[in-house]
């Protein structure tokens, strides 16, 4: 544990202050593991690329997980796929997030059904913060799914979450 | 060279390992006998008269009636002419011998036809898996397959 | 009361104290959870097998020891060019000299070829089975001489 992170019983306003500092820090660089699977990739792409820009809210695309902060699960995942998923996943530092992107990687879309070797939504094996659905998602759609997490953020607190 | 020329080739040459026809339709097909795909493959790509020398695409087919079989798409780029091979097995006795050594794309259609459908290529250099996973059990695109539940602990249906 | 070494070195401490601020600063903020699953190498989301050492050509390590002495060199170049005016004609001769030396040994690892990066060998393939053509196309190639180009192995 970090000596503050999630150590303070209660909040108090140097704590208060800290974290509105803190995580506007975390959420205007959302750093992202660009996990582009399938079609929805593509979206992704459009959504990097000058028309919808998702650089300008602080998103850089990096190759590596121990750099980044959010995962972009955009396609289908297999089953095959599944569990470097989950070691990637493994390998990011914390604080870190997962956006599942399209109905694939939501709930195994279109191959829900027959689907043999298509794993039903990447929620089975990695923890989703954000779902956008689509089939795939139009760019507007990725960016307000990026807005929502950076909401999601900026609830985050150093006081210790009590059960 | 038309179709029926083909066959007239082919039926001379091995008379009793050519088992059906049928030329009126759109793509003509020949079938031939499952253990002698490869001499007939050699036979059909080094003749000059005929010189098949692409093999357009190989799958695997579930017949449905307790019967497997494989589709062969040949063409031949110098004399621009085409035909279809079908050879059939039964699901119990699923063995057809390859044509890998033939042509050197059959290599990874056949692993994929085994994958898939689970039929047993004679003589192939490195036949396993090529789509899933190594472990997998079953081959999928069989008509009476059942998805498993779990697999690695990942629940594999809706 | 402070000589310019003096403040340069006040600069040094205060830059290092911005550094060490910060990192301070994340240190205690940030969270620390290892787990064996996030602390194992990265290779792409497989299991890592294999050392991560990995062996070099020894062309770099030709290539590093050469800059390393001539980077040596340029080392003394420096205050020499500094106090230059106040030596005059003794200076330029003396430097001179001493570059004339080390020039000589630039030459003679010029042409001993220990400067050459190895040029890459294509390795054009060999095809067993040439493009099929038709029986009296292939006729008609073997009747005309073709001229042959070499190729280089």
């Amino acid at each position: 544990m970090g000596l503050l992170d999630q150590r303070f019983e209660n909040g108090n306003v140097f704590v208060t202050s800290l974290d509105n500092l803190l995580n506007w820090a975390r959420l205007s660089s959302l750093w992202q593991m660009q996990f582009g699977l399938a079609c929805c990739a593509i979206e992704m792409m459009a959504a990097s690329a000058s028309n919808f820009d998702i650089m300008r809210f602080g998103i850089i695309p990096r190759a590596t997980p121990r750099q980044v902060d959010v995962l972009f699960v955009a396609g289908t995942v297999t089953i095959k796929m599944a569990s470097r998923i989950k070691r990637l996943y493994d390998q990011m530092a914390e604080p870190r997030y997962v956006l599942s992107m399209g109905s694939c990687a939501n709930c195994g879309g279109p191959y829900w059904q027959h689907g043999y070797h298509v794993l039903k939504g990447v929620d089975r094996v990695i923890p989703v913060d954000v779902y956008v659905p689509g089939c795939p998602p139009r760019p507007e759609a990725l960016l307000e799914g990026i807005i929502k997490l950076q909401e999601k953020v900026r609830r985050e607190s150093l006081v210790k979450k009590s059960a | 060279m038309t179709a029926a020329e083909i066959l007239e080739n082919l039926k001379a040459k091995f008379g009793d390992a050519v088992l059906e026809s049928k030329l009126e339709v759109l793509q003509p097909w020949v079938l031939i006998a499952p253990s002698r795909t490869k001499e007939i493959a050699f036979f059909l790509r080094d003749d000059p008269a005929m010189q098949f020398d692409y093999l357009m695409c190989l799958s695997g087919v579930d017949y449905n009636n307790g019967k497997l079989g494989v589709v062969y798409h040949l063409f031949s780029t110098v004399h621009r002419h085409k035909i279809v091979l079908k050879a059939q097995c039964t699901k119990e006795d699923a063995h057809v011998q390859s044509v890998s050594a033939v042509w050197g794309t059959a290599n990874w259609h056949e692993r994929e036809a085994f994958d898939l459908i689970g039929i047993v290529f004679d003589e192939h250099p490195d036949l396993r898996r090529i789509l899933l996973p190594d472990e997998w059990e079953g081959h999928p695109l069989r008509k009476d397959y059942k998805v498993p539940e779990f697999y690695n602990g990942m629940k594999v249906p809706y | 009361m402070l000589t310019d070494f003096g403040k340069i070195l006040i600069f040094f401490i205060i830059g290092a104290l911005f550094v060490a601020a910060g990192m301070f600063t994340a240190w205690i903020l940030r969270p620390r959870r290892p787990y064996p699953g996030k602390l194992a190498p990265y290779e792409c989301g497989e299991e890592p097998i294999g050392d991560a050492w990995v062996r070099f050509n020894v062309r770099f390590y030709v290539v590093a020891l050469i800059f390393l002495v001539f980077d040596v060199e340029v080392v003394f170049l420096f205050p020499w060019a500094l106090v230059y005016r106040g030596l005059g004609l003794f200076g330029f001769i003396e430097m001179a000299v001493f570059l004339l030396i080390l020039l000589v040994g630039f030459a003679y690892v010029w042409a001993k070829g220990d400067l050459d990066w190895d040029k890459p060998r294509p390795q054009v393939p060999h095809i067993e089975r040439p493009t099929p053509t038709k029986p009296e196309v292939q006729k008609e190639a073997e009747q005309t001489p073709v001229a042959s180009t070499s190729t280089t192995h």
